[in-house]
């Protein structure tokens, strides 16, 4: 199946389509050339859903965001095809534009809470900003909505907390302000850019629970970017799998952790510790690391890691085509499960690194 | 939480390294406050043993791998390295210590040297303590970088020309290089992407057995610290919450905490679905004011008047398993 046909297939559904993605290129201009940190990647993304896109560091998967919503410098950002959010074209609008996009429209979650809020800004003017700026909405009547979204994301004494400074706050508690100033006005998308990431693992927990809940309660979609296979697995209802600026895969959950089909998200997969696993067990690790981004290789750029490759695989660029199950997209030649990968299956079996 | 007590402790000449009532609290200003960093806490390390400390920021992990090689000197007890005494070595004895005791950090990248040669690096250890002749150190620095995966050819480079993962792995030849008895790894995988983490992480096993490595590994990902484990300490606010093999631990926590920072892992299954029923709430209490009795008693679901007037003692509830709480999950209250 060609683009053409995943296009046909992606657009069956436009009614309930809040964002399509067709083609998007970001390149960077450095002085050591042109970094093509995004290159070519499609998908669409149903009003109310939610897709978690997991990927190494350097696969493209936060400049996807940016990108997506227009946060990158302009100079020296190359950027290139089509961003349709709610059938409007946005992908050539100018930051003038786009401001009625931000916070009403979509709104961003950034990893670090610790430097994505002002430090010298009371919490309560930081969330009640947008509120005043966006919605025109009298002070004090946002200072109200601002103490009622602060016991949204469950912050005790809220009142109070609005008059504190972000340093006066815990790392989880900061990062429950960053998502009560990204859901003031209401946005129909969010993005959470690795959102638990400076988080310790029992704050990570409660705030993925918020972030489930809230989106729940307001129908909202979501984009969740992690590199975590654990985070999106219980709570996205897609997940797309980035490599190398590529888009790789795209399934429902189910089906990407059940029928995966593309070599290195098995290879990712495997690569995890698991708890169910006995101490010491022998991890399998893909070898080698990513390619720069500055030159990456020709064919699939996973090629020279992938275990199964064959020569096709270095010169021709597989295409994203659509599996057996409808909304399961891959690249691959020889994929998961296919007659040729289950020859170098046995091949490899018992040389594992 | 009290992690007072010194019942998991093997006999005194079995175990390599023996802390006990370790702490270390640091001033705050000119207050008159200080932060409880470690508060009395004990455990030793077998020869050839990994014992993974694991536990969310702020509970004294990093401090305690730290406190082992004198970095700074803790504020009280004892550290036992093969029958010395470290706490009582001055100067030049603390010195020589450390060719024993080696230790990796968290971020390979800041931890080297940006202005050198990956080869000059790996050379220093020997360099300082002036062993061998050039000739043989320049042969015993390409063997190690060797073993550690990296191509000695590579070895005039400077660390930015090496990738996160290549760094830590240029750590772990500098830390190998004098061929230490003991590893304390703080960290090591936690900057690392997870195919690159895997990477580690058999090479740090693959050592182990090599070398006859005794190792402590610190990390707050309890699924990397069951890899690699033998034993594992929780640790909670500056205390021991539980100690147990790795597998017996996974299996039967029997602390609350434990039990709650295993369910808050987010698992790369599907089918597990998170329970937001089963969390720890709240917020860490101030180390500077911690909580009389069991420091997790402000945040325990089962905690009882007895938790906040007497600190729980650690105790064994079978099979080397031992736990500081007066109504842990398995086996009986104390």
């Amino acid at each position: 199946m060609s683009r053409n046909a995943l296009d046909t297939a992606q657009r069956r559904a436009t009614t309930s389509t809040l964002l399509e993605v067709r083609d998007l290129r970001t390149h960077f201009r450095t002085p050591r050339g042109i970094v093509r940190a995004v290159d070519g990647v499609s998908f669409t993304l149903e009003r109310g859903k939610s897709l978690g896109v997991v990927g190494e560091s350097g696969s493209g998967k936060t400049v996807l965001s940016r990108s997506i919503m227009g946060l990158l410098p302009r100079r020296t950002t190359l950027r290139s095809g089509t961003v349709l959010f709610e059938g409007n074209d946005i992908s050539s609008a100018d930051p003038k534009l786009m401001r009625q996009f931000w916070g009403t429209e979509m709104s961003m979650i950034f990893q670090d809470p610790m430097t994505s809020l002002n430090p010298v800004v009371r919490v309560g003017r930081q969330i009640t900003e947008s509120l005043t700026k966006r919605l025109d909405m009298p002070k004090d009547q946002a200072l109200a909505t601002a103490e009622k979204l602060l016991a949204d994301v469950r912050i005790p004494e809220p009142q109070r907390r609005l008059r504190e400074f972000p340093y006066q706050l815990s790392g989880g508690m900061r990062q429950r302000v960053s998502i009560a100033i990204a859901l003031a006005c209401g946005p129909t998308l969010l993005f959470a850019d690795e959102p638990t990431t400076a988080l310790d693992v029992t704050v990570q927990a409660q705030i993925l629970d918020l972030l489930d809940e809230q989106r729940r309660d307001r129908n909202m979609s979501m984009i969740l970017v992690t590199h975590d296979l654990g985070v999106v697995a219980g709570r996205t209802d897609e997940i797309a799998v980035m490599y190398a600026g590529k888009l790789v895969e795209k399934a429902p959950t189910k089906v990407l952790f059940s029928k995966m089909k593309m070599p290195y998200t098995e290879a990712l997969l495997r690569s995890i510790p698991r708890i169910e696993d006995h101490s010491h067990t022998r991890l399998q690790v893909i070898a080698g690391r990513p390619p720069a981004l500055i030159d990456p290789p020709p064919g699939c750029r996973f090629a020279p890691r992938c275990p199964y490759a064959q020569e096709r695989c270095t010169v021709e660029e597989p295409p994203l085509v659509e599996a057996d199950t409808p909304g399961h997209f891959y690249a691959c030649w020889y994929p998961v499960g296919s007659a040729e990968w289950q020859a170098r299956q046995g091949a490899t079996a018992g040389t594992g690194a | 939480m009290a992690g007072t007590g010194t019942a998991h402790l093997h006999g005194e000449s079995e175990a390599l390294l023996r802390v006990e009532n370790l702490t270390v609290e640091f001033p705050v200003g000119r207050t008159g406050l200080k932060v409880h960093a470690v508060s009395g806490i004990s455990f030793d390390v077998l020869p050839g043993e990994t014992l993974g400390l694991v536990g969310e920021s702020g509970c004294g992990k990093s401090t305690t791998g730290k406190a082992v090689i004198q970095l700074p000197p803790p504020t009280g007890g004892s550290i036992v390295f093969q029958g010395q005494d470290l706490t009582q070595l001055r100067g030049e004895k603390v010195r020589q210590l450390r060719t024993n005791v080696q230790m990796i950090f968290q971020d390979p990248i800041s931890s080297l040297n940006p202005r050198r040669r990956v080869r000059d690096i790996v050379a220093e250890p020997l360099h300082v303590w002036g062993i061998g002749t050039k000739e043989e150190r320049a042969r015993k620095v390409e063997e190690v970088l060797e073993t550690v995966g990296i191509d000695p050819s590579t070895a005039d480079r400077r660390p930015h020309q090496f990738s996160g993962g290549q760094c830590q792995r240029i750590s772990i030849a500098r830390a190998l290089v004098l061929e230490p008895k003991m590893l304390i790894c703080d960290e090591p995988v936690s900057a690392l992407d997870v195919s690159v983490q895997a990477q580690v992480l058999n090479l740090l096993e693959d050592l182990k057995a090599k070398y006859g490595l005794t190792m402590v590994f610190i990390a707050h990902d309890l699924a990397v610290v069951k890899n690699v484990s033998d034993r594992v300490c929780v640790m909670y606010l500056g205390k021991v919450c539980e100690v147990a093999p790795s597998d017996d631990l996974y299996a039967r926590p029997a602390h609350p905490y434990t039990s709650r920072l295993l369910d808050s892992i987010p698992v790369p299954d599907p089918e597990v679905k998170p329970d937001p029923t089963n969390r720890i709430q709240g917020e860490l209490p101030s180390p500077m004011a911690p909580p009389s009795g069991c420091r997790f008693r402000t945040r325990c679901p089962i905690a009882q008047e007895r938790c906040a007037s007497e600190e729980p003692q650690l105790r064994n509830i079978g099979q080397s398993h031992y736990v500081a709480c007066h109504f842990p999950l398995v086996g009986a209250p104390a």
